[in-house]
């Protein structure tokens, strides 16, 4: 057998069958967690609520009035100027449903006792940010909240509100 | 074609003769050859050194673990043939094992009893060898695979919490989910794929079912062979001596079958008695069908995760549910590869003075804690006093760079003004954090009422 003088920095053949075989075995590993997250993923999109509720006629909702709707998971507020807010009731501190107090005019969380004012800003930690929104539309006198996608928001601004 | 003078073996005795090929004299080489050709008590090695029998010294805990698991997979295998993964039908399906089903109640109570001892004692085996110091070379990828073990059984029972579909399961794993989400860049994500959507749902369900019945049992029997594997490849159990005494060379040995055994046999009977009572006279928690428009006040996670739900309450959910959590396990896996001067394995608490010290550090750890606790309550408030800081800094990385200031002041404290070794004063800091932990865990199982509210026991008791 002859002794190959390889020059410095070449690569063998058994190197390059390792390193081959490496790259496979990788690119096969890659390929089996991505089919593994996405075999995971395939039911995200069904979400029950995530549609535009219909929720009634304007003059159904006196300034100063907060309404639940539990379907959508959210509260729509008409606040005492007449501005329309949909407020998701979800937590933003680790996902408990916000019950409304009429008694104190907050949203008080029952899990770690965030408190959230009439607009959603927080006025006790932990909530780390108001409570998100929901988009309100006013089509023909009737309130509509589109529960797609909820937006956060780091405080309450009065541009968030929608009037009739 | 002669007659055999001797009658042919029976069939019975041919089949016994087949599958136990040697025939149980008693004597010590049959005591030995025992335990070698015993799939199950080949776990054991055929001799262990007569020390390390001594039950106050290991309590049986690593053998009662294995015992409660293998509890868990025969209760949990008969509660699968009652059980339904679905939203509309799992309550129900669990209404029926308790009412209509015979011993139902007591296997679902079994099940309960068992998952929630299995963290207790797991906990406490953890405990143990670090005490002793049986967690250095070379059983320190033993520890690992240890705490690996101690993750499974904690991600088990929070899959398990799940399937009874009640209240406590809805909003307990809305919670854990919750904290999940605050992981940085793919907390997000991580929390959908678990929960299969934005909010638990159908798919939730069967992730969690999937996860508890099969993934989780699978790992588990993996890592538990791996482990008691290295076991017996690293030497068996650390071999205990008294404080003053020199490292043990050479002992006495004595044959596992029946000195190790034995006592096994009679701590396995003693603790599945125990269960069996207890599971006879306390129901496991069965609340209302799961709402999820009402948030029960208070909403508690399962106990074992209510010293971090403590954390949550005095600080940012990103450090105290993540952070603080990380941090402590990376140090618990750090331990072993860290370099220290111990040489007193097998000696509880190190040393005479590192038992005056673990006294100390406990002591201080409960007074700590509880302070903080009530002056973080009632007096201190850092957002206001730092309102040009966002929450993160001023509730979340300012009080952390406190706490692990105090703890290396503590540290060197220890080393200064008490002239303790390093691993004496290790495990000093180790002590004052694991009483913290048990003292965050105590306050908001038994003094967090409605609201979050700090409220003594009996009034917690009557909400």
């Amino acid at each position: 057998m002859t002794t190959q003088v390889s020059q410095p920095g070449a690569v063998s053949r058994r190197e390059f069958l390792k390193l081959g075989w490496g790259l496979l075995a990788g690119v096969a590993a890659l390929e089996g967690g991505l089919a593994a997250v996405q075999f995971s993923l395939a039911r995200v999109a069904a979400g029950e609520f995530g549609g535009v509720f219909t929720c009634g006629p304007v003059e159904a909702f006196p300034p100063g009035s907060v309404t639940p709707f539990n379907e959508g998971r959210f509260y729509l507020l008409r606040l005492d100027d007449g501005g329309f807010l949909a407020l998701y009731r979800r937590c933003t501190h680790l996902g408990c449903a916000v019950p409304w107090d009429p008694t104190t005019n907050q949203f008080v969380c029952p899990c770690h006792a965030s408190a959230f004012d009439q607009t959603g800003q927080v006025l006790n930690p932990p909530a780390p940010r108001p409570l998100d929104r929901f988009a309100v539309a006013i089509q023909d006198g009737q309130v509509r909240v589109d529960t797609s996608r909820p937006l956060e928001r780091e405080q309450f601004d009065p541009s968030q509100l929608v009037y009739a | 074609m002669s007659e055999s003078t001797s009658a042919p073996d029976p069939f019975w005795k041919k089949l016994w003769r087949s599958a136990v090929r040697e025939p149980y004299t008693g004597d010590r080489r049959s005591r030995l050859r025992l335990v070698m050709n015993n799939l199950i008590l080949h776990l054991h090695p055929a001799q262990v050194p007569v020390r390390t029998l001594r039950f106050t010294y290991s309590w049986g805990l690593g053998g009662l673990s294995a015992l409660l698991v293998v509890l868990l997979a025969v209760t949990g295998a008969m509660l699968m043939f009652v059980y339904t993964p679905a939203p509309d039908q799992a309550y129900q399906s669990i209404m029926a094992l308790n009412t209509q089903v015979w011993y139902g109640q007591l296997v679902r109570n079994l099940h309960h009893w068992a998952g929630n001892a299995l963290v207790v004692v797991v906990a406490l085996h953890l405990l143990r060898v670090f005490f002793t110091g049986a967690f250095r070379e070379p059983r320190a990828f033993n520890w690992l695979i240890g705490l690996a073990l101690l993750l499974l059984t904690v991600v088990a029972n929070f899959t398990g919490y799940l399937l009874p579909w009640d209240q406590l399961a809805y909003w307990g794993i809305t919670v854990g989910a919750g904290i999940l989400a605050y992981v940085p860049v793919v907390g997000n994500w991580l929390s959908q794929v678990l929960l299969g959507g934005p909010e638990i749902g159908p798919a939730t369900l069967l992730n969690f079912y999937g996860l508890h019945l099969s993934v989780i049992p699978i790992a588990m029997l993996f890592l538990m062979s791996l482990h008691f594997w290295r076991v017996r490849k690293d030497g068996g159990l650390s071999v205990p001596r008294g404080v003053d005494e020199a490292p043990v060379l050479k002992d006495e040995n004595v044959t596992t079958f029946s000195d190790l055994v034995r006592p096994e046999a009679v701590w396995a009977t003693v603790t599945l008695t125990a269960l069996v009572l207890w599971s006879m006279f306390v129901n496991a928690p069965l609340e209302p069908l799961a709402n999820p428009d009402l948030s029960p006040n208070p909403a508690k996670a399962a106990w074992y995760f209510l010293g971090i739900q403590e954390l949550l309450l005095h600080f940012h959910p990103l450090i105290g549910a993540i952070v603080i959590p990380g941090l402590a396990l990376a140090a618990l896996a750090a331990l072993p590869y860290l370099s220290g001067d111990m040489d007193s394995v097998g000696v509880y608490f190190r040393s005479r003075r590192g038992r005056w010290l673990a006294a100390f550090s406990a002591a201080a750890g409960a007074l700590l804690t509880v302070g903080y606790v009530l002056v973080d309550e009632f007096y201190l408030d850092l957002p206001a006093l730092l309102p040009s800081l966002p929450t993160l800094l001023s509730n979340g990385v300012v009080p952390l760079a406190a706490l692990l200031l105090g703890l290396i002041g503590y540290h060197g404290a220890m080393r200064r003004f008490f002239r303790a070794t390093r691993c004496e004063a290790t495990l000093s800091v180790f002590v004052l954090v694991l009483t913290g932990f048990i003292g965050l865990t105590l306050i908001g199982i038994f003094f967090r009422g409605p609201g979050m509210a700090l409220l003594w026991p009996w009034e917690v008791a009557g909400h």
